[in-house]
C-alpha cells in the first residue's frame, strides 16, 4: 500500500445513545478514489463530515500527512447540489467563490477557472445561473467548486444519487475523467454498490455501527473504464465480493 | 379551440363582469343612485379629482407618508431582522414579545402616538411605521432562520467566517421572505394611514378624502377616493414585486 494520506486514529463518534464510531482506526492512501460503502445508518457519510470537519468527532485524531485540516486545502461535494450552490450567483461566480474568500484577486480567478475547465475540458456556459442548468451540470458545477483550489483531497458525498440514472452514468465518466487528469485523494460516498466498485481504486466496506472495517478492497481494473468493465469476469468477481461482505453485515445482528 | 391564446385576457372577465354588474344595477335603479352612483359618473369623478382635483393632491400626500413609514420600518426592522435571525436563542428571547406586537392592532396606539408627537404627520407616520416594522421584522428573522442549512455548511466548509457567512449566504437567503414582509408591511401601513387620515385632525390624505365625501354625501367622490386608495394598494404591492422579481431572480427556482 502507499504512503497513507489520512490517518484517522481512536475516532469515536456518538449520536445520542448510539454508538457510530468506537475507538476506529484507519489509513487512507494518497493519490487514490476510495469508494466508501456499507448498510444503511452505518455512518459512511457520518465518517467523511467528521473528516472533512463538518462535524465534531467526540474522541480521536484525524492528520492528513501529519497536519491539521486547517492547515490543507480540500473540497467537499454535497449530495443536495441544489440546496449547496449559490442560486444567487451564476456558474463561473460559484466555483470561483472560494479564491473569492481567499482573497486571490478577480482576474487571477478569472484565469485560474478558465483554467479548470479547459483542464477538465468541460462544456458548459458558466454564465448560467445554476436554476437555469440540468442538475448534473449543476454538479459538475460543485464539483468545480471543490476543485478550483486545487484540494489535496475531495470528499463526495452521495454526489449523484438525486440524478436520474442516463445522468448518474454520464457523472460517473465525468468524474473518473477528474480524477485520472487530477490525481487528487477522493473519498466518494455510495450507496450504489455497482458505482462504488467502477470508481474506485480500493472500496471501503463498513459494518453496522459501531463501524468497523469490514473490508478494504482494491479494484484492479485498469483505468479509463468503461461500460465493458462491468462486465469484465475480474470486475465482477470483485463486486460479488464487496456484496457477500456486504451481505454479511447486514446479517449479523 | 385554442384556449392558450385567451389566458392573458382572463383577469379582465372578472373587470368587465364587475362593471357589466354595475352599470345594470345603477341603469335598472335597483340600488338608491344617492348609494351607489353609476359607474360612469364615479370614473368622470375619478379622472376629474386627480387630474388636477382635490383627489389628486390627497393621492400624493397618502403616497408620501405610506413610503415614509415603509421607508423607516425597512431601516430599522431589516437590519434588526438580521441580527435577531442570525441567532436563534437571541430570536426564541424576543419572540413572544414580537409576536404579542405584531398581534395588537396598531390602531390602538393611536391615542399613545397622539400624546407623543401631536396631530401632525409624525403621528401617523410613526403608527404605520410601528406596524410596518414588526410585520418585516419577523419575516426577516424567519427568512435569516430558515437559510439553508446544506448552503451554510457548504460556505462553512470552503472557509467562509461567520461575517462572510452572514453577508454572502444568510442575507441573500433572507431576501424572498423580506420581500413578503415588505409586501404585507407596506400593505399594512397603507391601512394605518388611511384610517388615520379619517379620524386623526387630518385635512388632506386619500382617507380623509373618502370620509369627506361621505360627510357632504357626494357618493361619486367618495368611490372615486375608494378606487384610488385600492389602485394605490395594488399598485404598492405590484412595485414591491417587479423590484423583487430583478433583485431576486432566483426565487421559487
Amino acid at each position: 500500500m502507499k504512503r497513507p494520506h489520512v490517518t484517522i486514529r481512536g475516532l469515536s463518534k456518538r449520536f445520542d445513545k448510539t454508538v457510530i464510531y468506537d475507538n476506529f482506526d484507519l489509513d487512507l492512501p494518497r493519490g487514490e478514489l476510495i469508494s466508501v460503502f456499507g448498510p444503511n445508518g452505518c455512518g459512511k457519510s457520518t465518517l467523511i463530515n467528521m473528516i472533512a470537519g463538518l462535524i465534531p468527532q467526540d474522541r480521536g485524531q484525524i492528520l492528513f500527512d501529519g497536519m491539521r485540516l486547517d492547515e490543507i486545502k480540500f473540497g467537499y461535494v454535497f449530495q443536495n447540489y441544489r440546496e449547496a450552490l449559490f442560486p444567487w450567483l451564476r456558474a463561473f461566480d460559484n466555483i470561483s467563490y472560494p479564491l473569492k474568500l481567499m482573497k486571490v484577486p478577480a482576474k487571477e480567478r478569472r484565469g485560474r477557472v478558465e483554467k479548470l475547465v479547459t483542464h477538465l475540458g468541460i462544456k458548459l456556459d458558466l454564465n448560467l445561473y445554476p436554476y437555469q442548468m440540468s442538475g448534473g451540470q449543476q454538479q459538475l458545477v460543485s464539483i468545480m467548486r471543490a476543485l478550483i483550489v486545487e484540494p489535496e483531497i475531495l470528499f463526495l458525498d452521495e454526489p449523484f444519487s438525486a440524478l436520474d440514472y442516463e445522468m448518474t452514468l454520464f457523472m460517473r465518466e465525468q468524474l473518473q475523467r477528474i480524477f485520472m487528469e487530477t490525481g487528487t485523494t477522493t473519498v466518494l460516498v455510495s450507496h450504489d454498490l455497482e458505482e462504488a466498485v467502477f470508481l474506485a481504486d480500493h472500496v471501503l466496506l463498513l459494518s453496522r455501527h459501531p463501524a468497523r472495517v469490514a473490508d478494504f478492497v482494491p479494484v484492479r481494473a485498469a483505468r479509463a473504464r468503461t461500460d465493458a468493465t462491468l462486465s469484465d469476469p475480474e470486475f465482477v468477481s470483485t463486486k460479488a465480493h464487496c456484496l457477500d461482505i456486504f451481505q454479511r453485515e447486514v446479517r449479523r445482528v | 379551440m385554442n384556449t392558450d391564446r385567451f389566458k392573458p385576457l382572463l383577469p379582465l372577465f372578472g373587470v368587465v363582469g364587475l362593471l357589466a354588474i354595475w352599470s345594470f344595477v345603477t341603469w335598472q335603479r335597483w340600488v338608491d343612485p344617492v348609494l351607489l352612483p353609476s359607474p360612469v359618473s364615479t370614473f368622470d369623478a375619478l379622472w376629474k379629482g386627480m387630474n388636477g382635483g382635490a383627489l389628486g393632491f390627497d393621492f400624493v400626500k397618502t403616497v408620501y407618508r405610506t413610503a415614509a413609514s415603509t421607508a423607516i420600518a425597512a431601516v430599522i426592522a431589516i437590519p434588526l431582522g438580521i441580527i435577531l435571525g442570525s441567532s436563534e436563542q437571541l430570536y426564541r428571547s424576543l419572540e413572544f414579545v414580537i409576536d404579542f406586537f405584531r398581534s395588537t392592532p396598531a390602531s390602538a396606539m393611536f391615542p399613545l402616538f397622539l400624546v407623543l408627537f401631536g396631530v401632525g404627520d409624525e403621528t401617523k407616520i410613526s403608527v404605520a411605521a410601528f406596524g410596518a416594522i414588526l410585520v418585516i421584522l419577523f419575516n426577516v428573522a424567519y427568512g435569516v432562520m430558515n437559510a439553508r442549512k446544506t448552503r451554510l455548511l457548504a460556505a462553512k466548509v470552503m472557509g467562509a467566517s461567520r461575517l462572510r457567512v452572514l453577508f454572502d449566504v444568510m442575507l441573500l437567503e433572507s431576501l424572498p421572505q423580506t420581500f413578503v414582509g415588505l409586501r404585507n408591511g407596506v400593505s399594512l401601513a397603507l391601512v394605518i394611514i388611511v384610517v388615520a387620515e379619517m379620524f386623526i385632525g387630518s385635512q388632506d390624505g386619500l382617507g380623509h378624502s373618502v370620509f369627506e365625501a361621505q360627510q357632504l354625501f357626494d357618493m361619486p367622490r367618495m368611490y372615486a377616493a375608494i378606487f384610488a386608495a385600492g389602485a394605490l394598494g395594488y399598485g404598492l404591492n405590484l412595485f414591491f414585486l417587479v423590484i423583487e422579481r430583478q433583485f431576486v431572480h432566483w426565487s421559487g427556482k
